[in-house]
């Protein structure tokens, strides 16, 4: 016991920092903290004094600036008289529309694959492998541009649904024409237009699209009410009443009303000039980098996702199966509650994934917050580091936005213990 | 004791990187070779051909100063630049001196820091369209879908000339040349709009060039000329003056043929001075006597230039007008050789 106290009353010695054990961590912590910070001075004072040398400042002044160029995808009002920072605000909601629509529609696909791959049909599980296995193992932007090329080279122009005999018809009833530039589809118009709620910086809302939201956000909370009530009297009396028809009541009867109301109708798109006017262009650009961004992402969700089913035990199946459940009720009762839990994390990264790799839009001309913000506005100002640190924010505050929403639902679906 | 080195390093380095900015002509003399930035692949103008070796109007510009500074025209190596990376790669150091039918504007020549050394080519922008089309006019172009390199003035001039002429157009955002033909070649836009002179370079590479027609509008002015980086002043002379080398050699009928001759017999003292027969110009500006001869023989005067990679009997076919000498009615103007 006697040789512990010894050391605390031997003189400090410099040497000690390296051989006493007690210092040792502390040492190499305080060299590795004095290499870092050396490094990003070395980085901070690099930049300085290049730029210096360059002449330039750093400034973001330049955002406030007239833009002068056109974007083709608006989803706000925006002229070449608009600012760079609208510019930039335009880009970022067209990386928000493809990351949204690429999510959504990555996790359909991926969850379809992912269950599909696992059946005991030898031929749908064997397609799956095949598609999983191209889509992960070749870079994205290869699929992106791939897809460009099929809609660019084998859609017809719209040139071609001109005249007595075109040589390309619209299809579904004459509302939807695919053609080399874009995917012209119906709008929607109102006979009784009730206006639109303006948000400031010309963003207006539609009061019909809010009506919508309303009515539909009620409707599921009805639905879920009347869950509520069925359960109720379950709980009471053993049997359940039959409620499917009043869920799907009170989801549909208030919207068909209000498209009663406002007198919706599709307006579908003409060939006017040189193009399709009247409706909604979609730009090949946005529809290949979406299809992309989806059938790459969806090949590594599907592997989430049969690796989450396969996470699940055989025990657990073979429980459900014992008490008498269908395999559908199996899967949706038993395994998914439980393979979500093992989903969700990887799932998370997934999407962040996709919400990154949109930025390679510019490969087929969609303009994204790298087109616009990145692309244009940085070369037509020379304002490197200032635009590139902006986007890197932008992508750091999205990126975190979306894993702080996931890590919430998370929390929701996973192992509660007691 | 590491750290303090390290740090030491780092300081030294920093110090180097600080101080290498600023003198061009003895970095390119030190490394033995030009960098010179590029187009990724323009018919005529900067293009690699079959056996990888550039040629062209722009890549002429960077021989002769490369015949200048180094004595040696093929001391050059091309670094392919895009509408959008070619600023960045001069200002970052990556190339010395960028020839790539850039257009001198104001707020590039201040505000992105580039000094603009002269114009090797007074170009305008255009719109070419399939014939069979109908359009004759760029006037007739409302409601087009348009094909257009983003990154360039020309994405600014479209903007402006259809908001002046009260027409709309769908943009089609591409990222170089090459990619533009192929999406105006599939049908994905009406018309293609760049400088006229890049028009006629895409235009004279395709398959069925005659199918295809330049409408008369030219709707900017859009002066191509090499640019450097802004505050090496002597680097900037350098280049400079080697053009107007080249443009002052038409001029007095030096061509890369006579060259020799003429040092040896002509008697006109500004073909002398040129020469450096007589005055010594060249150390005026950190090189020898013979720079501006070596120039002119890399690839002869502006006019063999010309005439040789974009003029009439090539198949981009492009006549001198505005960039004939001023003597015959153009625009190129050499400043006195004194």
């Amino acid at each position: 016991m006697t040789d512990l106290s010894v050391p605390a009353t031997t003189p400090f010695r410099p040497s000690m920092l390296i051989y006493d054990r007690r210092y040792r961590s502390m040492t190499f912590q305080v060299i590795v903290f004095i290499l870092v910070m050396a490094l990003a001075w070395w980085l901070v004072n690099n930049t300085i004094r290049n730029l210096a040398a360059l002449g330039k400042d750093f400034n973001f002044g330049f955002l406030w600036q007239r833009a002068g160029y056109d974007i083709p995808q608006t989803p706000i009002p925006y002229t070449s008289n608009d600012t760079h920072l609208r510019a930039a605000a335009v880009g970022l909601l067209n990386t928000l529309i493809v990351s949204i629509l690429g999510c959504i529609a990555a996790t359909v696909v991926g969850i379809i694959a992912g269950v599909a791959r696992l059946s005991k049909n030898w031929l749908i599980a064997r397609l799956m492998t095949v598609y999983v296995e191209a889509f992960r193992n070749v870079p994205l932007l290869l699929w992106i541009l791939i897809v460009f090329a099929i809609f660019t080279e084998v859609m017809p122009p719209p040139n071609a649904f001109r005249g007595e005999n075109p040589t390309a018809s619209m299809i579904l009833f004459d509302n939807v024409a695919l053609t080399n530039r874009y995917t012209a589809i119906p709008t929607l118009g109102m006979t009784n237009d009730p206006g639109s709620l303006d948000l400031g910086a010309r963003i207006t809302i539609s009061w019909a699209t809010l009506a919508f939201a309303v009515v539909l956000v009620a409707g599921w909370i009805a639905r879920r009410m009347i869950g509520a009530w069925a359960q109720q009297i379950q709980d009471r009396t053993g049997s359940r009443p039959t409620t499917w028809w009043m869920s799907l009541g009170v989801m549909t009867v208030p919207s068909l009303l209000l498209i009663w109301y406002f007198g919706l109708h599709l307006i579908p798109p003409t060939l006017k000039g040189f193009n399709f006017t009247g409706g909604l262009n979609v730009q090949n650009g946005l529809v290949a980098l979406w299809l992309a961004l989806t059938l790459y992402t969806g090949a590594f969700i599907a592997e989430i996702v049969r690796a989450g089913i396969l996470a699940v035990s055989r025990g657990q199946s073979e429980a459900a199966f014992a008490l008498g459940l269908r395999p559908g009720r199996t899967m949706n009762l038993v395994i998914l509650p439980q393979a979500l839990r093992v989903i969700i994390p990887p799932l998370i990264s997934q999407y962040l994934n996709l919400t990154k790799n949109s930025s390679l839009a510019i490969a087929v001309g969609y303009m994204d917050i790298k087109g616009t913000l990145g692309g244009t506005t940085l070369n037509q100002t020379g304002r490197e580091l200032e635009a590139i640190v902006l986007m890197m924010g932008v992508y750091l505050v999205l990126s975190l936005s979306i894993s702080a929403g996931m890590n919430l639902f998370n929390a929701r679906v996973k192992l509660k213990e007691r | 004791m590491k750290t303090s080195v390290f740090l030491g390093t780092v300081a030294a380095a920093t110090l180097m990187a600080g101080a290498g900015m600023a003198d061009t002509l003895a970095d390119v003399k030190a490394r033995g070779e030009l960098n010179c930035g590029v187009n990724t692949g323009l018919v005529g103008f900067a293009a690699p051909d079959a056996n990888g070796n550039w040629t062209g109007f722009d890549v002429d510009i960077c021989k002769a100063v490369a015949a200048a500074v180094l004595g040696d025209p093929a001391k050059v190596k091309y670094v392919p630049t895009t509408g959008q990376t070619r600023f960045t790669a001069l200002s970052s150091g990556e190339v010395d001196l960028l020839a790539r039918n850039s257009t001198w504007t104001f707020s590039r020549d201040t505000d992105l820091k580039l000094d603009f050394i002269g114009v090797n080519y007074y170009d305008g922008q255009g719109f070419m369209v399939r014939k069979d089309l109908g359009v004759t006019s760029a006037k007739e172009l409302d409601g087009a879908t348009v094909c257009i390199q983003t990154g360039t003035t020309t994405e600014l001039n479209l903007a402006d000339y259809f908001k002046a002429n009260n027409m709309t157009y769908q943009p089609v955002n591409i990222d170089s040349n090459a990619e533009g033909e192929q999406q105006y070649m599939a049908g994905a836009c009406d018309a293609y709009t760049t400088d006229a002179s890049g028009l006629a370079a895409t235009r004279a590479a395709f398959a069925d060039p005659e199918n295809h027609i330049i409408l008369p509008e030219i709707i900017s002015k859009e002066p191509l000329g090499p640019a450097v980086r802004h505050g090496d002043n002597n680097w900037g002379d350098i280049v400079r003056w080697t053009l107007y080398a080249l443009v002052a050699a038409e001029e007095y009928g030096i061509t890369s043929k006579n060259i020799e001759e003429l040092a040896k017999s002509s008697q006109n003292p500004e073909v002398q001075r040129l020469l450096g027969v007589t005055d010594d110009l060249g150390a005026m500006i950190g090189l020898d006597k013979d720079w501006a001869k070596r120039a002119i023989l890399a690839s002869g005067n502006y006019g063999e230039i010309f005439a040789a990679n974009i003029g009439e009997q090539t198949p981009i076919g492009l006549a001198r007008g505005l960039n004939a000498q001023w003597t015959q009615g153009g625009l190129m103007y050499a400043m006195p050789f004194r």
